[in-house]
């Protein structure tokens, strides 16, 4: 999600930087753009107009229209207005206080709670927590036996809720029973229902004042319209929610009505759900979703997600890499390998700083194939043809489509891709990597 | 299809399932008309407000905001309420091409294929057409398509149920096409004149579970002479601007025959529909207005956009 915002301010700034000097004019042409691709975006209208008012008065201010570089000024405060916008910190869970601590997901119809709620109990469990699942959705055909079937797959505690069973008692019965069983988290998941369902509005106000829940966590679908925000917004008023779950941000949708949800309920947005699988779920930061919203790809994402399934030093040895531009093409491979084991390759070639820009990466299918392809290519080269991609003429080009059983063609855009990869990333540490830091922009 | 709704009753539901999308609208438009007796710049400025947030999407807003102070420079426009009667015949011309209900044949076989992204509200739509075409009395076959997610297919079993119409399923992971496949030979050895398939939700960006659509429609097919006949897309109301993508990609991957539009008794806002019926020249056949069996309505551009501004 938000490449098409990514790429429009992409633009936008491009022109900004061209400009030596910035004036009035200028920074309100800039702004027409952002307000416009937020609006495309799904941003609320109102959060819309108070980040456009808010940017406005920042940017033609005297520093930055006397500083040497107004256009990446701009770009900066837009950068951290977008932060401040989405919340400040990562925040986590917090259920230390209470055994066993529930949790209760609600949203609207639709909206991922079910798959979340079997997301969170693995994630939990992960940080070797016992937990267990309750389903309180009596309404929707098969939901509880959907809930049963996922707390079955990750293997988590269940509480069978009896579909003629009041919602309520449900829940209460479960909590009694997870504390007896031994249980430190009891997962509620709860029928989706409109904001504007009293009668089940209120359900949900009693079952929160009967199990006392340690977290109410709002499900909402990243793909959902302007909206979002009046939903929340009662959600939040009834319940006073303590945080909000992004899903299905694996998708194209531009997210917008999801940074407007923090700034009308204050609460954070605590996880985001990336696809359907139940590990396919991450801790939300605003930082970096800034970074990446303004197309400066993920490089603290990736350092992290290579840490977590490979070991440290490998992870360093490529951060190291990303800053001192030695990233070969033995890397690059070492890299895909890493990726194809750590989930949705996608996900990851997004993070990469760049890769949202290359078009030709864009649109190529980062399926199986392709993927045993690339490898097959770079398997095929020397050891110092991967090393110093330079030398690749096109005799050795040639060479290297036929021990991979590939053409000259796939061998040019895989070098292609490399190169741009390599320049993306030398762009983005620029300035001798210290900026590489989470929350720092990496001006040039 | 036929007539089969009561039109009395139809309109009647109709304007009740929309009632909180035309009182968020029309309350808005209303107030700003009539509550105003110059046309100011603010009068647009409201006007762009209340259709951004109705989901026209910024662009589209744009051009008709523009279109609006043309004809008010022009002085075609003296007072509020003719601002208003241009904004509802314009939204009216643009969804009139959407209009175009289904029409399932009495005496061939008739396959449905419905997909869209996850949640949108498929299965349920699946369960409240078998409804409609069986009280309009053709005989209908559901068919379990997603085998992918957890409990999917009971899910569509409880519809049938409901319905009181055959199911034809497999077990969990399944192939799809297999299902659809027995469905089509079990269809016309019983005779029956509708099929609808109900299949796995996934993102329109997830380009290889599109082969499996892909290959589904392949196989109906192969086994059935011109099926699917209908290729449905649901759509969630609450949806933005990425209803268009959704749209536009798996038109382009399956093609799309028809879109059912869901959830619109939530929504406060219905400008959605306005949008994509003026991208894309793809009928409007349903709009879904709650979750109980008779909460699906044929869409009509006429009653919707009077709905809307009645
Ligand atoms: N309020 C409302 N809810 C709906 C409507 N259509 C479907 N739903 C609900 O949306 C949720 C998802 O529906 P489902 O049919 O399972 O979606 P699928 O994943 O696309 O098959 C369920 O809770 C349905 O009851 C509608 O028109 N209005
Ligand atoms: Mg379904």
């Amino acid at each position: 999600m938000f490449e098409h915002l990514t790429e429009k301010l992409d633009n936008v700034f491009k022109k900004l930087k061209g400009k030596g000097v910035l004036d009035e004019e200028s920074v309100g042409l800039a702004l027409k753009d952002i307000r416009m691709a937020l609006l495309e975006a799904d941003v609320n209208f109102k959060v819309t107009k108070n980040f456009i008012d808010d940017v406005k008065g920042r940017a033609v201010g005297r520093e930055v229209l006397e500083s040497i570089t107004p256009g990446q000024q701009v770009v900066k405060i837009v950068h951290d207005r977008l932060i401040e916008l989405m919340g400040g910190d990562a925040s986590q869970l917090k259920l230390a206080n209470r055994f066993p601590a529930p949790v209760m997901l609600v949203g609207l119809q639709g909206c991922g709670k079910t798959t979340t709620a079997a997301k969170i109990a693995r994630f939990l469990m992960n940080q070797k927590k016992r937990v267990c699942l309750v389903s309180a959705d009596v309404y929707r055909p098969a939901a509880i036996d959907q809930l049963s079937i996922l707390a079955r797959t990750i293997g988590s505690g269940l509480f069978e809720s009896a579909p003629a069973n009041d919602p309520v008692k449900i829940c209460v019965d479960a909590l009694n029973d997870a504390k007896t069983r031994g249980y430190d988290t009891l997962i509620i998941d709860t029928a989706g229902r409109l904001h504007i369902d009293s009668s089940l509005m209120d359900e949900l106000k009693k079952i929160k004042d009967s199990v006392n829940p340690a977290e109410i966590l709002f499900v909402a679908d990243a793909m959902t319209g302007q909206d979002a925000v009046s939903t929340a917004e009662t959600f939040n008023e009834l319940l006073d929610i303590t945080g909000v779950i992004l899903t299905k941000v694996d998708g194209d949708a531009r997210g917008g009505a999801a940074l407007s949800i923090k700034a009308v309920t204050g609460k954070p947005i605590k996880f985001i759900g990336i696809g359907e699988k139940l590990d396919a779920i991450e801790v939300f930061h605003p930082d970096r979703m800034a970074s990446r919203i303004l197309g400066h790809g993920d490089v603290l994402t990736l350092v992290e997600k290579a840490q977590m399934a490979y070991d440290e030093k490998a992870a360093r040895e490529l951060e190291r890499k990303i800053r001192k531009d030695s990233f070969t093409l033995e890397d690059f491979r070492d890299q895909l390998m890493q990726i194809r084991k750590m989930g949705p390759l996608e996900d990851l070639l997004a993070m990469i700083p760049g890769f949202g820009k290359i078009k030709a990466m864009k649109n190529v299918q980062v399926d199986e194939k392709e993927f045993v392809k690339i490898i097959a290519i770079i398997d095929s080269m020397t050891k110092k043809e991967r090393f110093d991609s330079r030398i690749i003429n096109g005799s050795r080009r040639k060479r290297i489509a036929r021990g991979s059983g590939t053409t000259v063609q796939d061998v040019n855009r895989l070098l292609k891709n490399y190169l741009e990869m390599r320049k993306m990333m030398k762009k983005l540490t620029k300035g001798g990597g210290k900026h590489l830091k989470r929350g720092n922009f990496p001006f040039k | 299809m036929g007539n089969m709704n009561n039109k009395e009753g139809f309109f009647n539901r109709l304007k009740e399932g929309l009632s909180k999308t035309r009182k968020g609208f029309v309350k808005n438009v209303d107030e700003m008309i009539f509550g105003e007796k110059i046309l100011s710049r603010n009068l647009f400025d409201d006007l762009e407000e209340t259709l951004i947030m109705a989901d026209l999407g910024p662009a589209f807003t744009t051009e008709l905001v523009e279109e609006m102070k043309y004809r008010a420079g022009r002085k075609e426009l003296d007072r509020p309420d003719a601002l208003k009667k241009i904004l509802k015949d314009h939204m009216r011309e643009i969804l009139r091409d959407s209009e175009l209900p289904l029409e399932i044949p009495r005496d061939e076989l008739y396959t449905i294929m419905v997909l869209g992204v996850n949640g949108t509200g498929k299965t349920t739509t699946i369960g409240k057409m078998a409804h409609q075409f069986k009280k309009a009395g053709y005989s209908v076959i559901l068919v379990a398509g997603d085998t992918f997610r957890a409990a999917a297919i009971e899910q569509l079993e409880i519809w049938s149920q409901r319905v009181n119409v055959p199911l034809i399923k497999q077990k969990m992971g399944a192939d799809p096409s297999a299902v659809a496949y027995d469905a089509v030979h079990a269809a016309k050895s019983r005779k029956a004149n509708v099929i609808i398939i109900d299949t796995a939700g996934r993102l329109h960006t997830q380009t290889n579970l599109m082969e499996e659509l892909k290959k589904l429609k392949r196989i109906v097919g192969r086994e059935h002479e011109g099926a699917p006949h209908e290729t449905l897309l649901v759509l969630d109301a609450t949806t933005g601007q990425n209803a268009i993508s959704q749209a536009k990609m798996f038109n382009e991957e399956i093609g799309i025959t028809g879109l059912v539009l869901t959830k619109l008794d939530g929504t406060a806002k219905g400008g959605i529909v306005v949008r994509i019926a003026k991208e894309m020249s793809i009928p409007i056949r349903y709009i879904g207005i709650g979750e109980k069996i008779d909460d699906l309505r044929i869409f009509n551009s006429e009653e919707f956009v009077n709905a809307l501004f009645a």
